[in-house]
C-alpha cells in the first residue's frame, strides 16, 4: 500500500521535496498551497542566489552549514535536468579597507570548513580584472566561482511540472486549517477545499510554518518575517559580471549588486524585522529603499537615475527561532516533519533539503522508500520567441501564428509564449486566472512599460483560455480582479 | 550574416501605424515611393482609436473629430491609395547596412520577414512613466493602471477598471481619463499634480470643473497601501523646488490610481542603431527633414518629441516622408551648413534641431515655465512674437521662413522671455 504525503506549500521547498518524493514507487504525494499558483511566497521575492557556502558558521547553524554547499552542488544538475534560466557567474565579496581582509580570511577559512571549492583571495589587480566596472575603491576581494544566479519562480514553475508529470497532485488555492492527529499519529490535513488524508504531513508552509507546527500541537518555535527591499533597472543599466557582496558585518551580509538571469542591474536587499503579525506586509518603504540605494553606491558608484528604475519590491525572509534550519520529524505528532525557517540561503539549499527529507522518511519514519522503475527527470522550458532566431520563429509559425504575433513589447514575448504559459498553468492545476502566472512563465510585463501596453491583451487571452469574463482575471489571485465589471456595469447600478 | 528568412523590397519602411506613421504612409505613397506600414497592434491607428473623445484634427481636417474618427480618415486614403500594410507586426531588428541598404526585421502572424529599404520613417510613439518610474512606494497590488492602459481596458475592451479613481498628473491624457471615469459613473476624487500649475491644455483643464473633480496643484501621491487591490493612497504636499513637505501627508481612499506621469518617446531601437537622441526631448536629434543622424532615417510624431496635438503628428509624418523622398531621389540629403537651433531662456526642448535655409519649416517647441506676457524672440534674425500666455503644456509651433534661416549665421537661438 501505498503512503500518503501532503506537502503544506508549493514553494522552492515544498516544490522540491515533491519532486524527490515523486521519485518512489510506494508514495502518493500532495502538494498543499494557499495561493493560486506556486512559489508566490518567500520564494518570489528575494536575492535570487545560489550561494557559495561560506558564510554559515557550521558551530551556530549546522544544518545551513551542511545544506547550502550541498545543495549548490545540486542546482547544478537540476538546471540543466529542467531548463531553469541561470547563470554561473561567481561572486566577489569585495574589501574597501585593510580590516576587510582579516573578515575574508575568516569567510575563507570557514568556507574550507564547508566543503566550498575553488574560492581565493585576490588582489586590486585581479578583482578588476573580474569586475571591471567595480568602485575605484576596492582593494581586492573573496572570489567564489561557483555562486550562480537562477530565476527563482521560474526554478519552482519547473519542478512543480516535474514533479506532477511523476505523479504528484497539486491541491492550489488550498489553504491547511488543521492537522488531524489521532493517538499520537497524523491522519491528514484539513483545508477550506476538504480533507486531504495522509499519512506524512510535511510542513514546508515559508512565512506560516509556526502557525501549522502549532495545529499539530507543535510550538517550540517561531517565525519572525524579516523584510529585503529592491531596486531593479531596465535592461539598457550596464550591471557587473559577477555578484558583488560587501565584506560583511556582524549584522548584515550586505547590499548585493547584481545582473539577475534576466539580464537586470538589480541591488537589495536591506534587512528589517517586522512584527510576528505582519507576515503580509511586503510593502516597500522610502527608508528601507534609499539604505539600499546608499548601501549599493558603495559598490557600483555608477548607478543610474532614478528614471531608469523599472520596479521596486519587498521580500520576507522567515527568521525561525534560533536561526537554522529547522528540518526534523517531530515525535510527538508522528508522520509530522517540520521543514521551517528556511531562510538564506534556502532557495540554494532547496535540493538538498528534498534529499534530508527523503532521508528522514526512510530513516525516521521507517517507511522503505522503492524507486520507480520509470522515472522522468528532464523537464522542458515553453518556447519563448526572444530566445528564437528568425528561422525558429518561422518554424514555430508554422505551427501556430501564434507565436509570430509579439504581446509584449520589452521582452519579446509571443501570444504563442503565453499560450504555452496558460497550459503549463493548467498542467499544474492553476485555477485562478492571474496575469503574474503568466509574467513569471514568460517575463511579458516585465520590461521597461512594466506591462502598461501588454497586459489587456494577456487580460484577453486568460479570459478566454479560461472561459471568464475579462475583468474578472486577476492581477495574483482572488482579490486582485483587474476590473470590477464591464464599462457600464456602475451605470446599470450592478457595481 | 542575415537570417534566412523572406525578403521584401522597399523604398521607404514606416514603422509604427498610429497617426504620424500612416500620414507618411500616405505621403511617400503620393510620393510615388514603393512603402510598407507595419503596426503590431491588430489596427491601426494607434492610440487614437481608443481616444474616443472630440477635439482631434481642427488644423489638419479643419473640422473637430473624435480619436476614432481621425484614424478612419487615414486609414480610408491609406486604403484608396492602395498603401501596403500589415498590422500584427513587430519590428525586431533595424540595421543600418549602408546608406541606402538598411534591413527592417519583423515578425507577424504570417511570418518573420527581412524588408530592405532605401529609408525608414520611425513612427512608433511613445510609453508612459509607469509608478515606479515615479518613485511611488509601498503595495504592488492591483488598481494601478497608466492613463493608457485605463483607456485601453476601458474603450478598447470595455473593462470598468475601478468606481474610485485618484488620478496623478493633469496632463492631458490624465484629465480626459477623469472624464471617462466620471462619465461612466465612477467617482474621481482627486487629481494630484506636482508642479503649481496644470499640466494639459486649457480645454481639458475645464473637464475638472465641469465635474466637479478636486485638483491639488503641489502635491504628489507618494505610497499605495493595499491587500489585492488599492485601498489608498498617501498624498504630499510639495515645497516650490518639489521636495515633500513633512507632516503634510493625508490619505485618499481609493480602489485605482492612474499614473498620467507624461510620456517618453520609445527609441530603444534607433539608440542601438546609434542614432543620437537630444535628453530634453527623449527623441533624436533632427534635421528640417526629420531625418536622424543617421542617413535615412527619419522620425515623426511622439518619437520624436512629445506632441499634444494629433494634426502637428500628421504634418511630421508628412515632412519625414518628403525628406525620404529626397534621400531616395538623390541618394542622400545633401551635405551643407546647417544653423543649428539652440535653446535660450525659458525653452526647455525643442526640434527640428538643424535647419537648412532652403526650405520653411515649423520649429516645435515648449517652455519650461508658465509666463504671461511673453515674447518668442529670435536674436538672430530679428524676429519677435508676443504671446499673451505661455505654458509648459502647450506646445509651441512656430513658422520659420527660409528667408529669416539665411539670415542666421552658424545658430538660431530661440528665447521666450517676459515682455
Amino acid at each position: 500500500m501505498k503512503a500518503k504525503v501532503a506537502i503544506i506549500g508549493a514553494g522552492i521547498s515544498g516544490a522540491s521535496i515533491a519532486r524527490v518524493l515523486s521519485r518512489y514507487e510506494n508514495l502518493e504525494v500532495h502538494l498543499i498551497e494557499k495561493a493560486p499558483d506556486v512559489g508566490w511566497g518567500v520564494s518570489k521575492a528575494n536575492t535570487a542566489l545560489i550561494h557559495g557556502g561560506y558564510d554559515d558558521d557550521p558551530e551556530r547553524y549546522p544544518t545551513r552549514a551542511k545544506l547550502c554547499i550541498k545543495g549548490n552542488r545540486l542546482w547544478h544538475q537540476w538546471v540543466k535536468e529542467l531548463e531553469i534560466p541561470h547563470v554561473w557567474n561567481g561572486a566577489l565579496i569585495v574589501a574597501l579597507k585593510d580590516e576587510d581582509f582579516e573578515e575574508l580570511e575568516r569567510l575563507l577559512e570557514r568556507g574550507h570548513r564547508n566543503g566550498v571549492p575553488e574560492m581565493r583571495i585576490v588582489d586590486k589587480d585581479e578583482v578588476f580584472h573580474l569586475e571591471p566596472n567595480l568602485t575605484r575603491k576596492a582593494i581586492g576581494a573573496l572570489w567564489v566561482p561557483i555562486v550562480g544566479q537562477i530565476g527563482p519562480i521560474p526554478a519552482v514553475i519547473a519542478i512543480v511540472e516535474n514533479a506532477v508529470a511523476n505523479g504528484v497532485k497539486t491541491h492550489l488555492g488550498t489553504e491547511v486549517v488543521g492537522i488531524k492527529i489521532e493517538n499520537g499519529e497524523v491522519k491528514g490535513v484539513e483545508t477550506n477545499n476538504g480533507f486531504i488524508e495522509a499519512d506524512v504531513v510535511i510542513n514546508a508552509a515559508g512565512l506560516h510554518a509556526d502557525e501549522i507546527a502549532k495545529m499539530a500541537g507543535i510550538d517550540y518555535f517561531e517565525i519572525h518575517p524579516r523584510k529585503g527591499e529592491y531596486w531593479l533597472f531596465d535592461d539598457d543599466v550596464p550591471g557587473p559580471r559577477r555578484v558583488l557582496f560587501p565584506t560583511p558585518t556582524p549584522i548584515s551580509k550586505g547590499i548585493v549588486v547584481t545582473t539577475e538571469v534576466s539580464g537586470h542591474l538589480m541591488i537589495g536587499p536591506n534587512a528589517q524585522d517586522l512584527p510576528p503579525k505582519e507576515k503580509e506586509n511586503l510593502a516597500t518603504t522610502r527608508e528601507g529603499l534609499e539604505n539600499v540605494w546608499e548601501g549599493a553606491k558603495k559598490l557600483w558608484p555608477q548607478l543610474p537615475p532614478r528614471s531608469k528604475v523599472i520596479r521596486t519590491f519587498a521580500g520576507l525572509r522567515p527568521e525561525p527561532t534560533g536561526g537554522d534550519f529547522i528540518i526534523k520529524a517531530e515525535e510527538e505528532a508522528w508522520g509530522f516533519i517540520n521543514v521551517a525557517g528556511i531562510r538564506s540561503p534556502g532557495l540554494t539549499s532547496a535540493p538538498a533539503i528534498a534529499y534530508e527529507v527523503a532521508g528522514i522518511i526512510q530513516r525516521e519514519l521507517g517507511i522503505n522508500l522503492e524507486k520507480k522503475s520509470k522515472w522522468n527527470p528532464y523537464r522542458r522550458e515553453i518556447s519563448h520567441f526572444f530566445m528564437m532566431t528568425p528561422e525558429q520563429v518561422n518554424e514555430a509559425i508554422k505551427r501556430n501564428p501564434a507565436y509570430g504575433k509579439i504581446v509584449c513589447r520589452c521582452n519579446n514575448v509571443s501570444e504563442g509564449d503565453i499560450l504555452e504559459a496558460i497550459e503549463r498553468m493548467k498542467f499544474i492545476g492553476v485555477k485562478t486566472p492571474s496575469v503574474d502566472s503568466v509574467k513569471f512563465r514568460t517575463k511579458a510585463t516585465t520590461g521597461t512599460c512594466q506591462g502598461s501596453f501588454c497586459r489587456p491583451k494577456i487580460i484577453q487571452l486568460l479570459a478566454r483560455e479560461y472561459s471568464v469574463e475579462p475583468w474578472k482575471v486577476t492581477l495574483k489571485g482572488m482579490g486582485s480582479e483587474v476590473g470590477i465589471g464591464d464599462v457600464k456595469s456602475i451605470l446599470r447600478r450592478d457595481a | 550574416m542575415f537570417p534566412r528568412i523572406p525578403m521584401l523590397n522597399y523604398d521607404v519602411v514606416v514603422i509604427g501605424g498610429g497617426p504620424a506613421g500612416m500620414a507618411a504612409a500616405i505621403r511617400a505613397k503620393e510620393l510615388g515611393l514603393k512603402v510598407l506600414l507595419l503596426d503590431e497592434n491588430d489596427y491601426l491607428g494607434g492610440i487614437l482609436p481608443q481616444c474616443i473623445h472630440p477635439g482631434f484634427g481642427l488644423h489638419y481636417f479643419r473640422e473637430e473629430l473624435t480619436g476614432p474618427e481621425f484614424a478612419s480618415r487615414l486609414a480610408k486614403r491609406l486604403v484608396e491609395l492602395g498603401v501596403q500594410y500589415k498590422t500584427a507586426s513587430r519590428v525586431l531588428e533595424i540595421t543600418n547596412y549602408s546608406d541606402l541598404e538598411k534591413v527592417v526585421i519583423f515578425t507577424s502572424p504570417s511570418g518573420a520577414y527581412q524588408a530592405w529599404t532605401k529609408a525608414i520613417i520611425y513612427t512608433a510613439g511613445a510609453r508612459e512613466r509607469h509608478a515606479f518610474e515615479i518613485g511611488i512606494i509601498g503595495d504592488r497590488v492591483s488598481g494601478i493602471y497608466t492613463a493608457g492602459e485605463a483607456q485601453t481596458l476601458m474603450d478598447i475592451y470595455g473593462i470598468l477598471p475601478g468606481k474610485d479613481v485618484v488620478i496623478v498628473g493633469s496632463g492631458d491624457v490624465g484629465l480626459i481619463m477623469a472624464r471617462r471615469f466620471a462619465l461612466e459613473g465612477a467617482k474621481v476624487k482627486a487629481v494630484i499634480e506636482l508642479m503649481p500649475y496644470p499640466g494639459g491644455l486649457a480645454r481639458n483643464v475645464m473637464i475638472l470643473r465641469d465635474f466637479n473633480i478636486p485638483l491639488y496643484l503641489s502635491h504628489k501621491v507618494v505610497e499605495v497601501r493595499g491587500k489585492g487591490r488599492v485601498e489608498r493612497v498617501k498624498v504630499m504636499k510639495v515645497d516650490e523646488n518639489l521636495r515633500e513637505i513633512p507632516g503634510s501627508e493625508f490619505w485618499i481612499d481609493a480602489d485605482t490610481l492612474v499614473v498620467s506621469a507624461g510620456l517618453v518617446p520609445s527609441v530603444k531601437k534607433l539608440k542601438r542603431i546609434g542614432v543620437e537622441i537630444d535628453p530634453s526631448t527623449g527623441g533624436p536629434v533632427v534635421n528640417d527633414r526629420l531625418e536622424t543622424n543617421v542617413p535615412g532615417i527619419f522620425v515623426a510624431g511622439n518619437s520624436l518629441l512629445i506632441n499634444d496635438l494629433v494634426d502637428y503628428v500628421a504634418e511630421q509624418g508628412e515632412l519625414a516622408a518628403e525628406g525620404a523622398r529626397e534621400f531616395i531621389e538623390n541618394g542622400g540629403i545633401e551635405s551643407r551648413k546647417w544653423v543649428k537651433v539652440e535653446k535660450g531662456e525659458n525653452v526647455r526642448l525643442l526640434a527640428p534641431h538643424y535647419l537648412s535655409g532652403d526650405k520653411d519649416v515649423y520649429l516645435y517647441l515648449r517652455v519650461a515655465k508658465p509666463m504671461e506676457n511673453a515674447e518668442l524672440r529670435i536674436p538672430e534674425v530679428g524676429k519677435e512674437i508676443k504671446l499673451p500666455v505661455v505654458k509648459p503644456a502647450e506646445m509651441l509651433r512656430l513658422s520659420l521662413k527660409a528667408e529669416e534661416i539665411k539670415k542666421a549665421g552658424e545658430t538660431l537661438t530661440v528665447e521666450v522671455v517676459k515682455v
